[in-house]
Order: structure tokens, then sequence, then C-alpha cells
């Protein structure tokens, strides 16, 4: 069974490769080729794991990773993560046979592309197989990466880069808002792995965390798959290369929100605000996105509102079926259920024909040199396969029979008749919703291929070749195939998926479906015929209500809120910087010194630590107070001092003051060295005022000198109180007794040099450094001349 | 004592506050001191006798703040002439001494 990690490994290996084969092969042999056979061997290992998966069986590796703190790449399989990587496999080789003859072998920095490509696809395998949660948080953020490298494949066109950065932010932003949700989860549940996280559920629901925790999650798997508000990234990733949009933004990596939802359902599904969250914004987005559809003139924007619309239907069935799981629904739980199916059921098929779409995009795009609606037309006699490949594609995705589309519309339909006994908003909302998708996608197939092409492009445009048409072809047979025989694929695969979703109800036996694309007159058909009415009229007098749209203000978008709260970030963050970095020292000393108080005497305040006990405090002699006196003139006079020569003369009688009360505090080595260093510091002064310029009168403006005085004074204050309550606080006995014992240890009299020398040597050696580093330090300042000190330097 | 020291920590600080280099490293000198009778302060004044063994004293003053402060002084005067070389260096190469005019470099 370990050949199954071949799955995750072998993309990531094999981009090691691809520079090789690459620098070995072109122009000759163009990569692509060499990379084909990586998606196809992971679709048949998957496809061999079919026959487990559908009877009911699991398939779980562990390979351990960081094993002290339980964390495994895991690979599992069961019928949910089989659907994904299906998925992901059988359209990474379509689009890598398509991007084969897409991108030229001779232009394009191939390697790259390949790369990246092999990237996603690993990660995109690893976030669908993994069991334990921090694996699949890894593979998570690779995605973004890759995406974000593949979207700014062309990186030296600006949209590229931007439309990368925007991605990028947004997805990041996400997946640690999941990051967060997911320690949450894991502190609730005590686990990493997402199967034992379902097993011991316990009171989860009850937790004060459990919210948090969905919410957090919720936000990860909606701006990954493109939710309402954080949608904005999708239509400016159509930036990247075509093959990308098709692999990454329409059948895998925005899928990966819903596979999230969907996994995590057993969990969070059951309560109303997941309920409501899911579906609502779910139902929000379909809205949102089919409605912006029909504005569009660039065909690749168009097909990613449209994605992002598809994306909102499949979102919100999965929220309509988590209802299946409250313990209120009674009855009625498997009908709720079946909307998950229908989630599942849409999943496949959208990745089908929305592949397909863009693959068609991208042959119009390559084969007349634009995209844009407003300049195509009459296509259809030129291009015919492609032609009948858009619609295919389109009316699948409008819900037409005879396409699976069709299929999973009718499904939708009854999941949300059902869920009208919870609120009647939510059929009506997802009925204008696909009369709006019916009109968009009769925009794209008819004014792309049908009347007269209204500007002539520099190419003279023509069928694309055959290896480009195939696998859109492909995907287009399975559109059809789909429609006529569902039920292999729901037997196969969808069902066992199914279960995996919904496992309590699996036990209980009450997930059977069989599908069928007539089931008589059903209010679901009803619906689907004035789906088609409606959308026909509103088709055919589009002209006339399209002005509509310009009547939306341009400021409410959602592109504009975000740049301008892109740009509001930056200015606000800018100018306060400049604001208290001003480059003044004396503004930093004030914020430290204000710190200062604030903390130490906020501190003192705080913890009720002033307190005074002068019982310890010895009496004071006459002697002292001179000294103290004459302390306090010296210092004042430092103060008041106008010329330099009196402020230098006032330290160096302060210091010798300090010498006097050494002496009178009993510490003979302290007086004598005091005595030498403020000796030869007033001397140094007195050499260097010299070369000084006069002491200016200072010409601080009032208000700051009231600053100063006020922040000086708070800071002398709190010394004073940290002082006077040191000694008033009960202190431990000192250890000075110890050293008593100098002559007996150490053979010293002198108890102080003892300390210095002997007990705490290390002290003496460190300083004896600092003070050689100041030598050297002083000799390099003086002597060392670099080069442009020279002009300004004055005599 | 603590007062005295309290009245050194905010001449010092007010020192350090101006915009002459000369008033901002006499300031630091007087934090200095005040530093330095702090530690003394706090390891009690107390009468004793200097820690000296053979003056056959039964009680001692506290011997390490002092060997502590002796630490300190030392550091103090070494940094205390680096950065008076500093000021005298600064003030050759640049022509001023004021601190709001050595304001600002090009990389703001």
């Amino acid at each position: 069974m370990v050949w199954l990690y071949l799955i995750l490994g072998i993309p990531f290996l094999f981009a090691f490769l691809v520079p090789v084969l690459h620098k070995r092969f072109t122009p000759r042999i163009h990569t692509g080729w060499f990379v084909l056979w990586i998606p196809l061997l992971i679709f048949g290992i998957l496809l061999s794991t079919v026959p487990t998966i559908s009877s009911g069986g699991i398939i779980d590796l562990s390979l351990p990773w960081i094993p002290a703190y339980d964390i495994n790449i895991t690979l599992f399989i069961d019928g949910l993560s089989l659907i994904f990587g299906l998925l992901i496999s059988g359209v990474g080789f379509l689009v890598i046979l398509y991007s084969i003859y897409y991108l030229s072998q001779h232009k394009e920095a191939l390697h790259n592309f390949y790369i990246y490509l092999l990237l996603f696809m690993g990660a995109m395998l690893g976030v669908v197989l993994s069991d334990n949660i921090f694996a699949l948080y890894v593979f998570w953020e690779m995605t973004s990466i890759s995406s974000f490298l593949l979207i700014a494949y062309w990186f030296e066109r600006e949209k590229s880069r931007s439309g990368a950065r925007k991605s990028l932010l947004i997805t990041v932003f996400g997946g640690l808002a999941m990051l967060a949700g997911f320690i949450l989860l894991t502190m609730m549940t005590d686990t990493y792995s997402i199967r034992g996280m379902i097993h011991n559920l316990g009171g989860i629901h009850s937790h004060t965390l459990f919210l948090p925790a969905m919410v957090l999650i919720l936000i990860g798997a909606f701006t990954k798959s493109a939710q309402f508000p954080f949608s904005i990234w999708l239509p400016d990733a159509m930036e990247a290369p075509t093959p990308v949009s098709a692999y990454l933004h329409s059948a895998t990596m925005v899928k990966a929100g819903i596979y999230l939802v969907a996994r995590l359902t057993p969990i969070f599904g059951g309560g109303g605000v997941w309920f409501w969250l899911v579906t609502g914004i779910g139902l929000v987005t379909l809205f949102y996105g089919s409605f912006n559809a029909i504005r569009q003139t660039d065909l690749k924007a168009l097909l990613a509102y449209s994605t992002i619309s598809q994306l909102g239907l499949i979102m919100s069935l999965l929220g309509l079926g988590s209802a299946g799981l409250a313990p209120e629904a009674g009855n009625a739980q498997a009908a709720y259920a079946l909307a998950i199916f229908t989630a599942l059921f849409h999943l496949v098929n959208h990745s089908t024909f929305k592949g397909c779409l863009f693959m068609v995009v991208g042959i119009i795009d390559h084969e007349t040199g634009t995209r844009d609606i407003r300049k195509l037309g009459g296509l259809m006699h030129i291009m015919p396969i492609s032609f009948t490949l858009a619609l295919i594609g389109c009316l699948s995705m409008a819900g037409l029979p005879p396409f699976n589309g069709f299929l999973s519309k009718e499904l939708f339909f009854t999941a949300v008749l059902n869920a009208s006994e919870i609120s009647v908003v939510i059929p009506v909302v997802a009925w204008l919703a696909s009369v709006l998708t019916f009109v968009y996608s009769l925009i794209m197939v008819f004014k792309t291929f049908t009347g007269q092409p209204r500007v002539k492009s520099g190419k003279q445009a023509h069928e694309a070749p055959l290896g480009m048409l195939i696998p859109p072809m492909v995907l287009a047979a399975l559109v059809v195939l789909l429609f006529f025989f569902p039920n292999v694929l729901v037997h196969y695969v969808l069902a066992p998926a199914w279960a995996a979703v919904l496992p309590s109800l699996a036990q209980a036996n009450l997930l059977t479906v069989h599908v069928s694309p007539w089931h008589g007159v059903t209010p679901e058909l009803l619906m689907t015929l004035g789906v088609i009415i409606l959308g026909g009229t509103l088709y055919k007098t589009l002209k006339k209500w399209v002005k509509l749209y310009r009547t939306y203000p341009q400021i409410l978008t959602l592109n504009h809120i975000y740049e301008t709260a892109l740009e509001l970030m930056e200015s606000l963050s800018l100018s306060l910087t400049k604001r208290y970095m001003t480059g003044s020292l004396r503004d930093y000393l004030i914020y430290i010194l204000s710190f200062i108080v604030v903390a130490v005497g906020g501190a003192l305040v705080l913890a009720q630590g002033i307190a005074f006990d002068p019982s310890h405090d010895a009496a004071l002699s006459i002697y002292e107070l001179a000294l103290l006196a004459g302390m306090v003139v010296c210092a004042i006079a430092v103060l008041l001092a106008e010329t330099r020569l009196a402020a230098v003369i006032a330290v160096g009688a302060l210091g010798f003051l300090v010498v006097f009360f050494f002496v009178l505090f009993r510490a003979p080595d302290l007086a004598l060295t005091q005595l030498v260093v403020e000796t030869i510091t007033t001397v140094l002064f007195l050499l260097c005022f010299y070369h000084l310029p006069k002491l200016k009168k200072e010409t601080t403006p009032l208000p700051s000198k009231v600053v100063n005085g006020l922040l000086s004074l708070a800071v002398g204050l709190v010394m004073t109180l940290v002082a006077l309550s040191a000694n008033g606080n009960p202190l431990p006995e000192s250890i000075a007794g110890y050293y008593e014992n100098a002559y007996e240890l150490a053979g010293a009299k002198n108890i102080v040099n003892a300390i210095l020398v002997d007990f705490r040597g290390f002290d003496t050696m460190l300083e004896i450094l600092v003070l050689s580093m100041a030598g050297l330090g002083v000799y390099t300042l003086i002597k060392l001349r670099m080069a442009g000190g020279k002009e300004n330097e004055r005599s | 004592m603590a007062i005295v020291i309290g009245i050194l920590f905010t001449i010092g600080t007010y020192l350090i506050l101006s915009k002459t280099l000369l008033r901002i490293i006499l300031g630091t000198s007087i934090i200095g001191h005040g530093v330095n009778l702090l530690i003394l302060t706090m390891g009690g004044l107390k009468k004793g006798g200097p820690p000296l063994l053979g003056l056959k004293e039964s009680l001692f003053t506290d011997p390490l703040p002092q060997a502590l402060l002796l630490t300190a002084i030392v550091i103090n005067f070494a940094t205390t002439a680096l950065f008076l070389v500093l000021s005298y260096r600064t003030y050759k190469v640049l022509g001023t001494d004021d601190l709001e005019e050595l304001r600002g470099c090009d990389d703001e």
C-alpha cells in the first residue's frame, strides 16, 4: 500500500527534474510531454481504489513527520477525497495536454510553468488526501503560493502582478484565519485527525470555542472558494494563462473551500449558525456572481463570475444539506441530506463544463487574438467544433437537457423547495439566480459565435489544432455522458462521498438516490421552464435593460472598497510612523521616560508598594546633611550655569562631594576610585570643552520647557518613591555576612577587593574589557578619518 | 538620602532633554552619580566599620554594594570618556552641537 504515497510524492519530486529536462530538450520537445504522465498515473492509482471505496472501505496510511507533536503526513482516501482526487488528476491531465498546444515552446518559460503546476497539483492532492489537520493546512498554503506564482506567470505585465497580489492577500488572510480555527478545533477535540474529531465530538456544540472556530474556518473556506465578499480576487486572477484559469480557478483550487466545508460538515453541521452562514453566503454569492456575469465584456471575466456563482450554488447546497444533521429535522432528514448529494453531483458537473468552457475561450483567444465579446462574433462557421463545445458547456451551465447541468439543477431546485419550509426566500433567490445564469450562458454562446464579426482582428481566425480541441472534447463528452448514465458515477463515486459527508445518516441507511432525467411533471420541471421563458425574454431585451448596470455606483463595488481600504491602511500607517518617528532625540527620550514613569509609578500605586518605614533608617548626622545640601547646590548650579566652564566645574564639585560621601559611609576603596575618576573626567571635560562651542542659552520654547520640567520632576519623584519604599518594605537578610569569611576563603582582609577579584572576578574581567573597548573607541574616533569627513572638518 | 537622589535624577533628566550635546553628557554624569548613591543607599546606611578585616570591628558596612559600585564607576567613566570624544568629533565634523540641527537623514 505504501506505493500509494506516490500520489503525494511524485508531483513534488518530478518538479525538480523539470528544469533539467527543459534545458536538455528545448526546443525539440515540448516540456509538457514529460509532465503529462504524472496526473495520468495518479488518476490510474486513484481509479484502482474505487472498488474498495465504493464497497464502503477506506484507505488510511500515515507517515510520521513531526511525531513528537503528533503531526503526520497522512494519506486518507474515502469517497469525498476520491472525488476530489479524481477531479484534480483527471482535469490536470487534460489541462496539461491542452497547455502543450496552448503555450509556445519557443517563447515561454515552460519550466517555470510546469514546476508551478506540479507544485500546485501536489499541494491540492495533499489538501484533499490529508487527515491530519496541520498537514492539510500546510498543503492549503502551498496551493495559495503556487496559485500566486501561476497567476503572475507573465510577470512583466502589471495586471498579472496586481491580480496575483490580490489573490495572495485574500487567500492567505483566509488561510491564517483557518489555522486559528483549526487550533481552536484541536483544543476542543484533543486530536489532530479529522476522523478522530468526528469520532469524539462529545458536547462540542455547547463548547465556548465552538462558534469562533466555526467562523474562522469558514472565513478560510470562503476566501479560497471566492464566496461573497471575498470573491473579488477570482476575476482578477484571470490574467493567468488560460490552462491555469481552467484548472485552478474553475475545477480545483476554488473547490478547496467546498471540500473543507463538506469535510467538516459532520463536525459543525446541524446547528443553526452553520446552516445560515453557509447557505446564506452561498445564496448571496450565487446571486451576486450571476448578476455580475451578465455585464462582463471579457469572456474570461464572465466565466470567472459564473464560477463564483456556481460555487455559491454548491456552497448553499452544502448548507441546506447540513439541516439533515439537525436532530429536529426528524423525518425530513433524508430529504435535506439530498442537498449534499446534489452539491457533490454539481461539483463534478461544474468541473466538467467549466473546464471545457475555459478551454474554448482559450482557443478563441488563441485563434482570434481577443477575448472581448464586443469584438467577437460570427465564429460559428469558422470554428464549428469550438462552437459545439461552447454550446454544450453553456447549455449545461444554464441547466438544460440533455446535459448534466440539467440533472444537478433539477436536484438543486428540489433541495431549495425542501428548504422553503425553513424560509421562502431561499427558492426565490435560487430561481432568480438561475434565470440570470441562463441569460449569461446565452450571451456567451450567441454573442461570440453568431452574427457578424464586428472588428477584424489581425489574425485570420481559423479552427484550432486537434490537440488543443481534444481536452475540451473529452470534457464535453463527459457532460453528455453524465446526463445519460449518471448512475454509474453515482454508484461508484458519489454515494461513498455522500456517506463520508454524512456518516451518521449513512449508518441509518437514509442515503439512497436514483438520478434520472425524467421525473414526470414536477414543480422542479416547471421552475426550469420558467427559467427558460424568462431568461429567453431577458436575453432578447438585453439591450434595453443592460444600461441598468451603469446606474450602479462605482463606489459601492467590492473592488473599490478593497482598493480604498488598502490605500487607507498604507497612508494611515505611513502618517502614523511619520508622526511619532520624528528623528529628534528629545522626543524619543520623552517617550521612554514617560513610559518609565507610568510603568514604574503605576506598578507602585497598583501594588500598593508605597510604604515608608523610617525605623530601619539610620539617623542623619550633621556632616551628612551638609554634604547633601552641597550636592543639591552643585546640581542646581549645573542646571543654571550659563558658561560651559561653570557647568563643568559644578559637575566636578558634585563628584568630589560624592567622594566625601563615600568616605563618610566607610567605603575607602570607592572614595579612592571616585576621586581619581572624577579628576580624570573633569580633565577630559576641560580638554574637550576647549574645542566645543560656547554653551548657548537654551532656545527651547516655553511649553517644551514645561514638559521637560514636569517630566524630570516626575522621574525624580518616582525614583524617590522607589528608593523610600524599597527600604520601607521587608527585605530578606543580606548575604553580606558570607563575605566576612574573606580571609579564610580568599586570604584577603579587604573584603571589597576580595569580592572584586575573587568572589565575583568575572565582573571585573568584563569591566576591564569595557575600559579597553572605550579606550580603543576613543583612539579610533580621534585617529580614523574616513573619506567624506575631511571636507567638513574644521580646525 | 532618597530625596537628594530624586533631585539628582530630576536635574539629570532635565539636562538630557535639552538640545546641547554637552548638557546631555553632564546630565548623564549627574544621573550616574544618582544611581551610584542609590545603590549605596539600598545597601543600608547603618553605621559600621569599613569592610576591612584587620580593624577588629564587630560590625561592617555591606561590602557587596561597594564592589558593585566600584565596577559601575569604572564603566561609567569609560562611557563618559567615549561620549565626550564622540561629541567632540561630532562637532568637528558636522559643525554643530545642537541636536535639533543633527536631525534627519537621506533615508527619510
